[in-house]
């Protein structure tokens, strides 16, 4: 069903170990946020390969939220570390792309924090929500 | 590993109302069904109930299902139970998958019905995209060398052990020290007992020495630990002790004639012991060591040599032995205890320049029948019996200020303790305890601290002490009661301190090699601090006693025999199974660039040396995934979580209907 208003589209790569953890605390404590974010399960944000983020937004999402775990806390040692430097190289190049770079954005969430993911996620979705339709998708998905 | 045709069946749980309170449970079945490969979609109020389960079981069967979608609550609670329900009729375990539509969906979204059901079909929809390319898989199978390491020789490691071989196991337990016993060989007696410890671990260090399936490798580090659970290979290194430990019968006659004195590390540096020597009295082993960093034939290369000349088995030779021998173990147990804060702090107690002020563990060795005074309490500066005591709690404790945050748990009662055999030694004697609360926390304890205070009159006076100064031949001990809220001055002859217990020194080195990991205060880190106490992170590396937080004896010695038998019943088993989602190389892509190597925490991927490409060692991959993350070829991939597969599931997610 096609909207005539914006709804953005968020796809979200929660590690298992932690942030899918706090997502399911959120759920549990029955705390509210906007059903924008479509999360993929994964098992480490250091398996998240930056093409996943792109593949993404070209397929039209509006956002990409990653989140891992805590510095310190990633259960193969330093996978989160990982996913934050990668994340950071791929914001610069979404800039020469033309991209907002705050369109993906990396998140330390620990499995007890499930009012920080409903937090985060909340703050995400008004973020992109104010930066409207992500500019590939009018190059690529419309017709 | 078979790729399989597509016949999926999707089954959505209402959980009551939890689910189909919010989403609208028909229409999600009605859109799934249009889904292609799908020939099976129905919803039902309690999918997990054994009604639930048996539809899925029946329709496995009669539809010839491939591949089932579970659209219910979190894949943590209930994934195990429908896993085996589709195994036990017949399905591959790893052709399941399940959606998360209750905590992801309906509950953040009540109130929304329409958003969560067009939510809860893209989670599904998803889900199907990634259920078509799952393997069938079989748990990996690695099997189990029946051995374990223990790392470290102190009443832990000693107990540890001693279970461990008492199993049948084969045990290697190493000790840096020239002799087991730990820290506990070095106290005068125990709370709330008061056995003194030559009674009560003697016995044990000896049983660990003639055990048959025990081997001891004291005076010795662990160098490099490579390989998983159930298949470690660890490099143990012998330190040169430039002693014949073969000829060595201890008896010490080295000891006599050495002329060198050095401050002895087992008394705590309040007596000197030579350059060759054997720790104490009960040393297990009891073998002497040449330290010879002082010794002076070998620092010279030449002289002295009085010890080897005094030995009737001929058994010194100055010439350096030491080995590196490789041993393979199933498990291990870190059991490498603490330390005590040492001399360089807390200079407002003179500590480290007055000669009487000093820490607990210096007590102990002083208030020690076989100490060097022979247990009668004696000032270290003039001799002379101390009249008045001092004792000073948290000393580094509880001080996140300036030292560490932490209690450090025991002090209270070795303290009350310390107070009590003062007075048992030196009956006209005074002692005062300043603290900041008692914490007497033990079967026995509370009644231990009381009987100090009313039966042999230790004072306890609640606050801090400020500053000692010496003043002639007392210390004057400046402190504070707060309880009457006036300044309190004592003279004492003697001040000790009960300085803060800290991780093990080298700790840090050890974790790494080990690869688990410590908290922020260099304890080792524990799986669960409630529910999994005694284990690393690593698979197949255990925690026993301090070196997981500070404890008493009782404590060390119930979590090290805790610690040996998650071991034990580890080892049980024949052979391990471990989950099958790990890392594979397509060999015909790879270029053998090597970024999956480098990248890799737990050196499971290596470089075929003929043919350049990436091999994984699946008994090592942990299956995190950071190698394909890596990979520029898209070579390296995780099971059932390929590149296809994620691109297919972010497809589904924003699909525009």
């Amino acid at each position: 069903m096609e909207k005539d208003y914006f709804e953005p589209v968020i796809v979200g790569f929660l590690c298992r170990w932690c942030a899918a953890a706090a997502a399911d605390a959120a759920g549990t404590s029955r705390l509210h946020y906007p059903p924008n974010i479509r999360p993929v399960r994964v098992n480490c944000s250091g398996f998240i390969d930056p093409v996943y983020i792109l593949r993404a937004l070209l397929e039209g999402a509006d956002g990409v939220f990653v989140a891992g775990c805590r510095p310190g806390d990633c259960h193969y040692v330093d996978g989160n570390l990982k996913a934050r430097r990668r994340i950071a190289i791929l914001k610069e190049t979404l800039k020469t792309l033309g991209l907002e770079d705050q369109r993906v954005v990396f998140e330390y969430i620990s499995t007890s924090e499930g009012s920080r993911y409903a937090e985060l996620v909340k703050k995400f979705t008004e973020k992109i929500r104010g930066l409207g339709p992500s500019p590939l998708k009018k190059k690529f998905l419309t017709v | 590993m078979i790729k399989v045709n597509e016949r999926i069946g999707v089954f959505i749980c209402h959980c009551g109302l939890n689910i189909a309170g919010t989403v609208n449970v028909e229409k999600v079945a009605e859109e799934i069904s249009k889904c292609k490969g799908v020939v099976h979609a129905e919803h039902y109020i309690f999918m997990c109930s054994d009604p639930g389960q048996e539809k899925v079981r029946q329709t496995i069967k009669e539809k010839k299902l491939d591949g089932v979608i579970v659209a219910a609550c979190s894949p943590d609670l209930h994934e195990h139970t429908f896993r085996s329900a589709a195994a036990s009729a017949g399905l591959n375990p790893y052709r399941v998958e399940i959606a998360n539509i209750r905590e992801w969906v309906a509950w953040p979204h009540e109130g929304k019905g329409e958003e969560a059901t067009e939510k809860a079909i893209k989670i599904i929809d998803a889900a199907i995209e990634k259920l078509r390319d799952n393997m069938a898989l079989l748990p990996v199978e690695v099997p189990v060398t029946k051995k374990v390491l223990v790392i470290g020789g102190g009443i832990a490691g000693i107990q540890a052990a001693l279970d461990c071989a008492d199993a049948g196991l084969d045990v290697y337990l190493v000790e840096r020290g020239q002799s087991i016993g730990g820290k506990m060989a070095q106290l005068s007696e125990t709370f709330p007992t008061l056995d003194c410890p030559q009674c009560i671990e003697t016995p044990k260090m000896t049983a660990v020495a003639q055990h048959p399936k025990i081997h001891l490798y004291a005076y010795s580090e662990i160098e490099d630990v490579n390989g998983y659970v159930g298949n470690f290979k660890v490099k143990i290194k012998r330190k040169p002790t430039f002693v014949d430990w073969d000829k060595c019968t201890g008896c010490r006659e080295c000891m006599k004639v050495c002329p060198v004195k050095v401050p002895s590390e087992y008394e705590r540096g309040i007596a000197d012991r030579k350059a060759i020597y054997i720790s104490f009295p009960q040393a297990v082993p009891n073998k002497a060591v040449i330290d010879a960093e002082n010794c002076i034939r070998m620092k010279y290369g030449k002289g002295c040599g009085l010890c080897a000349k005094n030995c009737p088995s001929k058994a010194i030779t100055f010439e350096g032995n030491g080995s590196i021998e490789e041993v393979k173990v199933g498990a291990i147990i870190v059991a490498t205890g603490f330390d005590v804060m040492g001399v360089n702090s807390f200079g407002e107690y003179g500590y480290g320049k007055y000669k009487d002020v000093l820490d607990a563990l210096q007590f102990e060795r002083l208030l020690a029948p076989a100490g060097p005074t022979s247990g009668k309490v004696l000032r270290p500066s003039d001799g002379r019996e101390p009249k008045e005591v001092v004792f000073v709690q948290c000393v580094g404790s509880r001080d996140p200020d300036n030292w560490h945050p932490y209690c450090s748990k025991i002090c209270c009662m070795y303290i009350a303790k310390q107070a009590m055999l003062y007075k048992h030694a030196v009956p006209d004697g005074q002692a005062y305890v300043f603290y900041i609360d008692i914490r007497a926390d033990g079967k026995g304890y509370e009644e231990f601290v009381h009987r100090a205070m009313t039966e042999d009159g230790v004072i306890y006076l609640r606050g801090k002490v400020g500053k000692i100064v010496e003043e002639g031949d007392k210390l004057r001990v400046y402190g504070v009661d707060t309880l009457t809220g006036r300044n309190v001055v004592i003279d004492a002859d003697l001040v000790v301190l009960a300085t803060a217990v800290e991780p093990s020194k080298g700790i840090d080195d050890l974790a790494r090699k080990l690869r688990i990991q410590l908290d922020q205060d260099g304890w080792l880190s524990e799986a669960h601090l409630k529910l999994r106490p005694l284990e690393s992170l690593t698979s197949g590396i255990f925690i026993a006693g301090a070196a997981q937080y500070i404890k008493d004896i009782t404590d060390t010695v119930s979590q090290a025999s805790g610690a040996a038998a998650k071991a034990i019943a580890l080892l049980s088993r024949d052979k391990l199974e471990k989950e099958p989602i790990v890392a594979t190389v397509d060999e015909e892509v790879c270029v053998g660039c090597g970024n999956c190597v480098s990248i890799c925490t737990y050196n499971a991927v290596e470089l075929d040396p003929e043919l350049k490409v990436a091999r994984v060692n699946e008994g090592l991959c942990e299956g995190c995934g950071a190698c394909a993350a890596t990979c520029p070829s898209g070579a390296i991939q995780l099971i059932n979580n390929t590149k296809k597969q994620i691109f297919e599931m972010i497809t589904a997610l924003t699909r525009r209907d």
